[in-house]
């Protein structure tokens, strides 16, 4: 279980968190949708102990994250940031088994080797693996560290936008793979998602932030409205039930 | 072609074979065979030191770059364009100063503190300027160690010392002697903890968030590699003095061979810097016989060329 209790956080004098306040159980995908500049990466920034908060703190499974070591959170919780630049020519199978560094410190055992194989199977990466990133295009990119994340094994994923730089059958597949890893492997998975359709298709639950503040978390079904749109986006969209699901229309 | 089971014993032998030949390049009368007691002198007093301290020095500094562009996460640095250099002279200048009397070993710790001052100082610079291009990093470095070199130059100049200063500035081997370099051994160790800890050094270069997400102790690795890049600085320093752009090209021309994963590269890198210097040193050696041109000039001929190129590549590289 995740505890996120009354953070806050400013930079200068502009709030970016206000009085954050969140229970998240140990299985699901929980989406964090809002428009940008939200507070949505810094939130899952500051759950992830990358940065710190001003007030409050985040509890993981009864630890919290900014006074418990790296070594013990690395194998319980996985983050990936929207800012990956990895500048190092490395090789994808390399790279992918940096995610298994907390459990060997680079020594891989066979049980590590499978992991890496598994996650590059996942992302359909099989035939990049000798490849370096650097000549890789930005989704494939982007795959080999979600890969890596995969790798770490953990029960808390956070994804700061994941589907970035993705086409569209890639996105789909890392949706179908978040929703998997909840069902078969009972992870929770925090997703910052910038589809609305995508959110509400694969989410449980749809948590939106607006100007630092949790304004609304419901479930996709109660959080899908022309109202609730307009008053986080400021655009008139229509909802419709496409396949029994609430899809959102705003592109004309 | 790198990666096949001959390739180490195919480098191993090379390195033999320069090592071998620098031995062989002197002024002095010498053969392998005749064993007389001045030829013993001469192999065991000034060339077998000279060799190792170029062996020694080429592949500390060598690995000393490679390392500093993992901690800085910038491929254009070396100890050179950190400032950690700089430091390092100004804290043995002032030594030289106040207390001339010290031991090489304690000049070097206090050569190697101020490097590690500097350095910490650059790093904590970098993070206050925004940049907008990876060449912007070295640049900012030069220019931080220029403030540092010219309060040493400036202290030099007014206390008679600039012929010791451009001793460190400049890498020059002929005066090595047996008793004037075993402080460069210290150099292999630290390439030894380095390799031992390639795979967090690796880290260290994929970001802060990467490696903290990944369990690193951020810090402790960023202070381990800070240390032992000062310590090899000050070494180098003190015995034999600095070669310049060594630090830089060589782990790029091993990066773009065989990547950047540390456990396969910083021996390569090693064996590179070790092997590059020798091939400098004997050329320096022989182009005007009997007479020597300093490693450094040649090697700066040589580096700053190849520098440029990097440059070019690298920068275009990284705007595709």
């Amino acid at each position: 279980m995740i505890e996120v209790q009354s953070l806050n956080k400013k930079y200068g004098t502009t709030p970016v968190l206000k009085e954050i306040n969140l229970t998240l159980p140990d299985q699901g995908v929980t989406a964090l949708i809002g428009p940008n500049g939200a507070g949505k990466s810094t939130l899952l920034g500051v759950m992830s102990r990358l940065q710190a908060a001003d007030a409050g703190r985040v509890m993981i499974d009864g630890l919290d994250v900014h006074q418990t070591s790296n070594a013990v959170l690395s194998k319980k919780m996985a983050i990936l940031r929207q800012d990956n630049t990895i500048s190092l020519r490395l090789k994808v199978y390399d790279f992918v088994a940096f995610g298994r560094f907390p459990y060997s410190q680079g020594k891989l055992t066979q049980e590590d080797m499978e992991h890496v194989d598994r996650a590059l199977d996942y992302l359909n990466l099989n035939d990049l693996r000798h490849r370096y990133l650097d000549e890789l295009s930005g989704g494939q990119r982007q795959r080999a560290c979600i890969a890596m994340v995969l790798c770490q094994n953990t029960k808390y994923l956070l994804l700061d936008e994941p589907l970035n730089n993705l086409d569209m059958k890639h996105a789909v597949d890392i949706m179908k793979l978040i929703r998997r890893a909840a069902d078969d492997l009972q992870k929770q998975v925090v997703v910052v998602l910038h589809d609305i359709n995508f959110a509400s298709c694969y989410a449980d639950r749809i948590i939106a932030m607006k100007l630092g503040g949790v304004v609304y978390d419901h479930p996709p079904e109660l959080l899908m409205t022309t109202d609730i749109m307009r008053d986080l986006y400021g655009i008139e969209m229509t909802i419709h039930s496409i396949q029994d699901r609430p899809i959102g229309f705003y592109h004309l | 072609m790198i990666s096949t089971w001959y390739s180490w014993p195919l480098a191993l032998g090379t390195l033999l074979l320069l090592m071998a030949g620098s031995l062989l390049v002197g002024v002095a009368d010498f053969t392998w065979m005749a064993g007389s007691e001045h030829d013993q002198q001469i192999l065991f007093i000034s060339r077998l030191p000279r060799t190792l301290a170029l062996v020694l020095t080429g592949m500390s500094l060598a690995v000393a770059g490679l390392l500093m562009q993992m901690l800085v996460r910038n491929r254009f640095v070396d100890p050179g364009t950190t400032g950690t250099l700089e430091s390092a002279m100004l804290g043995l200048l002032l030594v030289a100063l106040f207390a001339p009397g010290l031991s090489v070993f304690s000049k070097m710790l206090v050569a190697a503190t101020f490097a590690m001052v500097g350095s910490f100082a650059f790093m904590g610079l970098l993070r206050t300027i925004p940049l907008r291009s990876p060449v912007m990093v070295p640049l900012v470095g030069i220019m931080f160690g220029g403030v540092i070199g010219s309060i040493t130059l400036f202290l030099a100049y007014r206390y008679n010392l600039m012929q010791t200063l451009s001793n460190w500035t400049n890498g020059d081997f002929s005066a090595v002697l047996r008793g004037r370099y075993e402080l460069l051994w210290l150099g292999a160790g630290l390439t030894v903890l380095g390799y031992m800890a390639a795979n967090r050094f690796t880290l260290l270069g994929m970001g802060r968030s990467q490696a903290i997400n990944l369990g690193l102790n951020y810090r402790a690795i960023l202070t381990l590699g800070l240390v032992i890049v000062s310590l090899m600085s000050a070494v180098t320093i003190v015995t034999a003095g600095v070669i310049p752009f060594l630090g830089l090209i060589v782990p790029n021309v091993v990066s773009m061979l065989l990547g950047d994963n540390l456990r396969r590269s910083l021996p390569w890198v090693a064996w590179l810097g070790a092997t590059l210097v020798l091939a400098c040193d004997i050329l320096g050696r022989l182009i005007r016989y009997p007479y020597e041109i300093p490693i450094g000039t040649v090697m700066g001929v040589l580096g700053s060329m190849l520098f440029i190129y990097l440059l070019l590549k690298r920068t275009q590289a990284s705007h595709e």
